[in-house]
């Protein structure tokens, strides 16, 4: 092991780590919002957007995130729409998390019983209420899990930003197993960094489940 | 679309050879696929013994194997392993490894999930009824444990087909490397044929994975309680 030359690549990797965390955030907020709409077009079977929403939940699901940047960054140039590799990788995460994160959503929305409204109906609750105090910390409760799985998920997505040409972790990794033939120490660095990106996401993660884990109805 | 790119497709035996190419991608999904289902099985089962060092050992594991992307996986093996011993595994090879360590893992916690979720009872109120351990196993706990994990295991194998495309990247020639050699030999003749060869590909993805997918949802939904 050449320390050496790890201290020296150091930087490196944390610069790319910053730019992986930066299109991570991005990509996660928006694959959110565009989650919580499908998620609420589903769930009050909205008519026409409904469709519009499955149809692109199913395209997203089962489509390789590999596949859906080539697409973007090689396929669209040639009917004249240009994206940067920053906009692609953005774009591709968000169209790929969307779906995930409306699932997540989805399955919190229903899994709020009947019972449980009309229950808050027959106390005297105002729908206002009943939403604020009943539906929603039910459906956060059972969310949560879900939507802490995509977003570790989907920042382990972004290890193939490098095909869009940006200057990832992964890109970094393989430039210098390439020109410098250090294979073990471009390793170790990578797999230091993403365990130094994950591993906090992951215990956060566990730490927030348990928190917001409410007495569920009948178990 | 001036020069109809859509041509390149139907030109010589371009579209057999793509699909010769997802063929790639899906035989080594499968076989990773089928050698973690078995794995899985007896991971699952090892992790809820009740004997510490088993317990730990599965956790790392499965955490490790969690949280690192599986590209960073397979340059672990394509990359490191060559230099580490000195020897030379192939981009298919590596490719088997890599999806079977994380199929296995997923596929351990997944079992281990559906094991431990058949309630206490369901065993006592079996055996109050006088059922022998083997009926209990064979009519109560094992149709109620397949129940909840049919479904997930083939949404696992539908995760699987779609994240082997990554092999493109250690050079095994799959699906994504045909289409850019088809792109490449086109060049000249059809300039926007990248259009249409990675549409293509993103729908033959969606046509593997679309109808697995739905069997779980449809396995999922009839199986409710």
């Amino acid at each position: 092991m050449d320390w050496n030359f790890i201290a020296e690549y150091m930087p490196m990797y944390i610069q790319a780590a910053w730019t992986t965390l930066a299109l991570a955030f991005w990509g996660i907020l928006l694959s959110l919002i565009i989650g919580l709409f499908c998620s609420l077009t589903l769930y009050f079977k909205i008519p026409v957007l409904k469709r519009v929403t499955t149809v692109y939940v199913e395209l997203s699901r089962n489509t390789p995130l590999l596949v859906q940047l080539f697409f973007l960054y090689f396929g669209l140039p040639k009917i004249g729409i240009l994206i940067s590799s920053q906009s692609c990788a953005i774009i591709g995460l968000a169209f790929l998390g969307g779906s995930y994160m409306s699932e997540a959503l989805r399955s919190g929305l229903e899994s709020v019983e009947k019972g449980q409204v009309e229950a808050a109906q027959s106390i005297g609750l105002s729908q206002s209420q009943i939403t604020r105090h009943v539906i929603l910390p039910q459906a956060v409760s059972v969310s949560v899990p879900p939507l802490c799985a995509n977003v570790i998920f989907l920042i382990k997505e972004t290890s193939v930003f490098s095909v869009v040409a940006l200057a990832d972790l992964m890109y970094v990794a393989k430039d210098l197993i390439g020109l410098y033939y250090k294979t073990d120490e471009a390793l170790l660095l990578l797999v230091l960094s993403y365990l130094a990106i994950l591993l906090p996401v992951s215990i956060a993660a566990s730490i927030l489940e348990r928190r917001l884990r409410y007495a569920g109805f009948g178990n | 679309m001036q020069d109809l790119g859509i041509k390149v497709l139907l030109e010589g035996n371009n579209l057999w050879r793509l699909l010769d190419g997802l063929w790639v991608t899906v035989r080594i999904s499968l076989l990773a696929v089928a050698i973690s289902i078995v794995l899985g099985i007896l991971l699952g089962m090892v992790m809820t013994l009740k004997n510490p060092v088993t317990k730990v050992l599965t956790r790392v594991y499965l955490e490790f194997i969690r949280i690192m992307p599986q590209l960073v996986l397979l340059f672990l093996v394509y990359f490191g392993a060559a230099k580490a011993f000195n020897i030379h595994i192939s981009g298919e090879l590596s490719a088997v490894i890599v999806f079977t360590l994380w199929g296995t893992a997923e596929m351990g916690d997944l079992v281990r999930g559906a094991l431990i979720s058949i309630p206490k009872h369901q065993y006592d109120s079996s055996a109050a009824l006088g059922l022998s351990g083997l009926q209990i196993y064979r009519y109560i706990i094992i149709p109620q444990t397949l129940r909840r994990l049919i479904p997930l295991a083939i949404n696992l194998v539908t995760r699987m087909i779609k994240t082997t495309s990554l092999i493109v990247l250690i050079g095994v020639v799959e699906v994504l490397k045909v289409g850019q050699q088809i792109i490449e030999a086109s060049r000249y003749t059809a300039p926007s044929a990248a259009l249409w060869i990675y549409g293509t590909v993103f729908f033959l993805y969606f046509i593997v994975c679309f109808p697995i997918s739905k069997l779980a949802g449809t396995l999922e939904k009839r199986w409710q309680n």
